[in-house]
Order: structure tokens, then sequence, then C-alpha cells
């Protein structure tokens, strides 16, 4: 008992020697008491005018962002990538889709392809940095959040409601997990169906979902890892980095940069407890191969297959046709076809070196085999080669049978060439591909595509980490890894066959000599 | 009859310690190979890699105790028509009760065909068990050091064909030790005390000097 007092009263007094940055807020300003902030703001760009009048460069430093262009030039292939520029087989491309895909990005406006990206009140501030949790974009407005009060699902009688702007202006600080998740959690039209490592269970995730971002433990926020400065923000998927070389992240040694494991872990992570095997592991595997056993983990689906091919069904009585699983996941969609999701995802495993190549928007393809939306780079011979777990998102979706270019179908808008107003494949690639200045030569049909997204969030608790003999072991998880030899895993099945032939041939040979004397000895005593 | 200090203090340790490490070797190596599932693979592989390090001490101290007493000559290879004799023996004069051809001394303590099989044991199938492994145990170095430009396979099958070698190398050894003596486990005895019946010199054919 006296030792239980004792050690309330010191844990009460640690916690009141906590160092003044680890309680609340740091900022320096309290943006409530300025009265630029008061409002009333008539819309997001009013407020946008607001912030700049003391953020002068920030809408400057944004515009320069992957997160405001949407465009993404790849310096190691010399690819223009971005939302803007690539095919999916999510919701398959931007262009023709703007106001629809823009509900994501930080902007106002970008309806269609006139947006004029130079327009600094255009960015949206409060996305990023509202701390209220009030700040909602409308899922059709460009960008905007509804400044009245909108239905949404339209029809469904369900209000959504504008949000006070003055209220959220007052109330800006650093992003959250919540500000960047929601975008990134919800990417390709939902909760966790593009990721599958970053879902809704990702705001406040526990400890077996995330050891770095567990709510109750590190709580680390994105940023945490993907340092920003000057609103540019570390870590890209068009270009990740598949190898860190360089060790533990040192200022002013090293690049800043704590998007990759090895930035705060270091190259030889597991210390002198364990088995020194393990950091051994370091030039072959990404940390996550081993540490992320499983994707959608949080309690949520992932996505995992969607054929376009079979959208526009009717049930029995001529209405559109929507069937959900036991959970509430649509697995039949009339507007976008058939879909699979699946928790607990094992990863597949590919030999990655930081390259990907994307099937770009009129770039010819091989109809003749599953066309693939990016193309993985790497292999066993190339030291900047680590072997990574990749969510694989498969599925069917247009393309034009004669040009053999995937198409840019045009979904969304009030127009009859909208797919989602007239269900007519054909106007809907013909508008789509016409918005990105491509022939169609009018015919098209569906093709099975994959899509490779390197699995980084979701570290699971060291325990859960992969066992050796999860690898190590006859068909294991890396079976289809060639260009190395795996103990446990591979074997020249001849040698085997040979040695245990040799190794039998000689336990017969023994046995029948042994015989033979037995016999022969017998004979003796008897002779 | 005579009792004869065949096997030294440190000839002894050194047979029992190899055996023992030799049989934990094969056990967890082809466990590690996939063979089996015994220990699971990971204390199978820290297992195998443990005994390695400690077989190897052993091996290297057994080397120096070969060359530095003069123990290596009992490896000498025998003169043809003596290996022929002990073949006859095995494939028919063993069957006939005759008498063992070769006669056990301190400093002729193989028989020829021994000296063959461990001659080759101990130049042939430990240097390549050996070699293999400890390329095999250093392979996460290999490429900072820059040294072999080939990948880990002709590493691991060198080293599984020695093991596999070893192992049947084991059944004959096992089979001639446990069953060929006079006695019941005679030669099982002699390893454990040092000392071995043997025959009375006078009436075998003298093999000292003359095989040296």
């Amino acid at each position: 008992m006296r030792k239980v007092v004792f050690l309330v009263i010191v844990q009460g007094a640690l916690l009141l020697n906590l160092p003044v940055w680890a309680q609340g807020p740091q900022t320096t300003a309290d943006h409530a008491k300025f009265e630029e902030l008061n409002g009333p703001f008539a819309d997001g760009p009013s407020v946008t005018r607001a912030c700049l009048g003391c953020h002068t460069e920030a809408a400057k430093q944004l515009h320069k962002t992957t997160h405001w262009t949407w465009a993404f030039d790849n310096a190691l292939t010399g690819e223009r990538l971005g939302k803007k520029n690539v095919v999916n087989n999510f919701c398959v491309a931007t262009a023709s889709n703007w106001a629809r895909c823009t509900s994501c990005h930080i902007g106002y406006g970008w309806k269609d392809d006139k947006f004029d990206l130079a327009r600094e009140d255009a960015v949206d501030c409060l996305v990023c940095h509202d701390t209220t949790g009030s700040y909602r974009k409308f899922p059709t407005d460009a960008g905007h959040p509804n400044y009245q009060a909108k239905q949404w699902p339209p029809k469904k009688g369900k209000l959504w409601q504008p949000p006070d702007l003055a209220n959220i202006a007052q109330h800006v600080g650093k992003p959250t997990r919540d500000n960047c998740g929601s975008c990134h959690f919800y990417g390709g039209g939902g909760d966790g169906v593009k990721h599958g490592h970053l879902d809704s269970s990702m705001h406040r995730p526990d400890h077996a979902t995330d050891v770095h971002m567990d709510a109750s433990g590190l709580n680390f926020s994105c940023q945490t890892c993907h340092t920003a400065g000057g609103h540019e923000i570390a870590g890209s998927r068009y270009a990740p980095q598949a190898a860190d070389t360089q060790g533990i992240d040192i200022p002013g040694r090293t690049d800043g940069n704590h998007a990759t494991c090895v930035s705060c872990h270091g190259d030889a992570p597991h210390g002198d407890q364990q088995n020194a095997k393990l950091d051994q592991h370091v030039s072959k595997l990404a940390c996550v191969t081993c540490h992320v056993p499983e994707f959608a983990r949080g309690g949520r689906k992932t996505k995992m297959w969607w054929d376009w091919s079979t959208a526009g069904r009717k049930d029995q009585h001529g209405k559109p046709l929507v069937i959900k699983d036991s959970d509430g996941y649509a697995t039949y969609d009339f507007k976008k076809g058939d879909f699979e999701w699946q928790a607990n995802v094992v990863p597949e495993y590919r030999w990655f070196n930081g390259e990907v190549r994307y099937a770009r928007i009129g770039q010819t393809i091989d109809d003749s085999a599953v066309v693939p939306i990016n193309r993985i780079e790497g292999g066993p011979d190339d030291p900047q080669s680590r072997i990574w777990p990749f969510k694989v998102m498969r599925g069917r979706q247009p393309y034009d049978t004669q040009n053999k270019v995937l198409a840019v179908p045009h979904l969304f808008g009030k127009d009859d060439e909208a797919y989602w107003k007239s269900f007519d494949w054909g106007r809907a690639i013909k508008a789509g591909l016409t918005a990105v200045d491509q022939p169609f030569s009018g015919d098209y049909d569906f093709i099975e595509t994959e899509y490779y997204w390197p699995i980084t969030h979701m570290v699971a608790p060291k325990e859960q980490a992969l066992a050796c003999d999860q690898c190590h072991r006859r068909d294991g998880r890396l079976a289809n890894i060639d260009g190395l030899y795996m103990p446990g895993s591979d074997r020249w099945e001849w040698l085997d066959l040979i040695g245990w032939l040799a190794v039998l041939g000689t336990l017969g040979g023994v046995s029948l000599h042994g015989a033979a004397r037995m016999v022969a000895a017998r004979k003796r005593r008897k002779g | 009859m005579a009792r004869t200090y065949l096997y030294s203090r440190f000839l002894r340790f050194w047979h029992w310690a190899q055996a023992l490490l030799v049989l934990a070797l094969l056990i967890t190596g082809f466990e590690v190979h996939g063979s089996f599932v015994l220990f699971g693979f990971e204390r199978a592989a820290d297992y195998h890699c443990n005994a390695a390090w400690t077989l190897l001490a052993i091996w290297f101290l057994a080397w120096f105790w070969h060359l530095t007493t003069g123990e290596w000559k009992q490896y000498i290879p025998s003169p043809l028509h003596r290996i022929i004799a002990m073949m006859r023996y095995y494939g028919l004069g063993i069957f006939k009760g005759e008498p063992h051809p070769f006669h056990k001394s301190q400093w002729q303590r193989h028989n020829p065909l021994q000296r063959m099989a461990y001659l080759s044991l101990h130049v042939l199938i430990g240097p390549a068990v050996w070699i293999s492994g400890l390329l095999y145990i250093a392979y996460p170095y290999w490429d900072e050091r820059g040294l072999l430009g080939f990948g880990l396979t002709p590493v691991a099958v060198a080293h599984t064909a020695a093991a596999f070698l070893m192992l049947a190398f084991l059944v004959v050894h096992l089979y001639l030790a446990l069953t060929t003596s006079e006695k019941p486990f005679g030669y099982l005895k002699g390893m454990v005390t040092g000392y071995e019946e043997t025959h009375d010199e006078s009436l075998q054919p003298s093999s000292r000097g003359g095989d040296v």
C-alpha cells in the first residue's frame, strides 16, 4: 500500500513537471483575436484573402506543390505525372470529371480545364488548417464547401449544413491527422477505397493498427514523418525512396526528411537484444515488408477489385441496382459496376527501386494481357532495390479497342454525355477522350488492369511483425520473388533428390550388409 | 587379447563434441533447408550458427592438435594391397568369420579404409562444409566488401550437398562402429574409455612401420 501511495506521488510530481512544450498548442498567435477573421465570410476565397493578408507567401508556396498542381514531374523517369496526367483503375481519370474529383483539391473552383492555377485566393487554407473538425468541402462543388444547406446524397433528404467559416477561420492551427485524412483516408470515392493503409481508422488508430499514430500512445501526426517546410510535404508516392541508405536523419547533415523508417530508426534498427540476422535483412527488404504484415487492419475494408464493365444494371422493378454485403459495403453499384472489398489483406511483394512507370493519358497499351496502370521497377541485382509490400488494385475498365488507349470516361456532370446521366459508354468515352484531345475510334471494350500501391502505413506492433518462417518456408510469402536464394524456401530439387537417394541408398546398403552378416554368422554357428 | 590405450583424452573429447555438434548441425541444418519443422526456422537457424561456430573452434583445435602431435600421420593412405585386403574383408571375409586383416595400435589406429574415409572427411567433406558455411554466414557482408559476383545459390547448394555427404558418411560410420567390433559395442566402449581390446600382436601381421 505504502508503495502504491509513493508511486502515485511520484507520478503526480512527474506530471506536474511536464515540460511546457508538451502542453497544449504552441502557437504564439491566437487567431480568435484577429479582427480580419471576424467574418462574416461569403465564401472560401474571402477567408483565404484574409489569411493572405498576414501569410503573404503561403499561396505562392502552395502553388508549387503537387497538392495544388495535381501534376508531378518525375525527375527520375522524365514522366509528367500527377492526378491531372495519369489514368487509374478507380474513377479512372480527373479530366472531364473535375467538379467531382476536385472536391479533394486544396483549391476552390477547379470545375473545368480552364481553372486558373495562378489565383492566390483559390487556395483553400481551411481544409488543412481547420482545428474544429467542422469544415467540409461539398462532394460536387469543385473544392468549395457548400454555402447554403444542401442535400447529400441528392434527393435522399439528408441536409448537409454549411460550415461556419468565421468560426473555423478563428480556430486555425497546425494540420492534424483529421485534416490530412479528410482527403487521404477517403481517396477513390470513399473510406479506405484507395490505399488500404490509410482509412478512417487512422483518425484515432489504436496500437495494433499503427504503433506510431496510436492515439493513446505515440500519437504521431502525419507531419512527424512527412516533414513540411514552406508547405512542401516530404514523401511522394510518385517517386518514393525505396532504400534509405543515409541512416538516421541528422539536422545539417542529411535532408531533414523523416518520411522513411531509416531516418529515425537507422539502418541497424533491431538492437543487440535481437537476432543479428534481422538487421542483415535491411539490404534486401523494406522495413514495412515485415512490419506491415497486413493492411486494412483498422476494422475497415479496402477496395481490391472494381469492374466497370458490369455498370448500369437495374433491378426487376427497373430501379438502379445497388447490392451491399453484410458489413454495408457495396459489392455492386449500378453507377460503377462490381466491387470486391477486403480487410486484413496480405500484401503482394515485388522488388522495387523507387522507380514507377505510369500509364498516362493517350499512351498505347498492349491489350493482349493485363494492362499495368503502373510498372514497379527494380530487381535483385540493383543495389537500390528492396523487396516491398504492395496493395495491387485490380479491375476492368474501358478502352478504345482500335486506338489501343485506356479510355477517359466522362462520368460526372449534368450533361447527357456523362455516363452517370445517360449510362451510354460510347458517348461518355467520346466526351472524355475529346476533353483530353484524344481521338476515339468508336469501338470500346473493357480490359483488366492492375495498379501497385506501396504499403507504408499501419505499422504493426513488433510482436506482430512477420516471423522468419512466414517467408523462410516452402511457398512462403516471398515465393514469387526471384533473384535470391532464401533458405527454407528455395532449393535445388534434384540436389535434394540425389542427396536423399544417396543417404537412403547408403542406409539400405549397410542394412543389407548387416543382414547378410547375421545370416552368415548363423550358418557358421550351425555348420 | 590385450587392452590398448588408443584414444587419448583430447581425441575422445574431440570425437564426441564433433559427434554432438555434427548431429545438431544436421538436424537444424535440414530444418533451415526446409526439410521438416522442429524448432521453427528462427531458432533452428540460430542454433545452427552457434553450433557451427563451436564446431569450427573445435576443428581448429583439432587441426592444431593433429599437426603438433604428429597424429596427422594416422591419415596417410595405406598401400593399395592393404586397402584391397580391407575391401576383401568387408566384402567377403567378414561373412566367413575371417579374422580382421588389420591390427590396431596407438600409432596405427585406423584400418586402411578408415584412413581413406577419415582423410576424405577431414580434407574434403569438412572443408566443403565449413568453407561454404563460412561464406553462407558472411553473406550479408559480400556486397559491402565487393567480394563475390555470385548470389547465395551456389554457396547454399554446395553447403547442402556437403551436408548430404556428411549424413551418408555418418550412416556408414555408425554401422561399422557399432556392429563390427568383436564384442558388442566394443568400439563404442573404446571411444568412451580410451581403451580397446586388441588381438595379441604376434598373431597378426605387423603393420607398424610398413604403412607409415
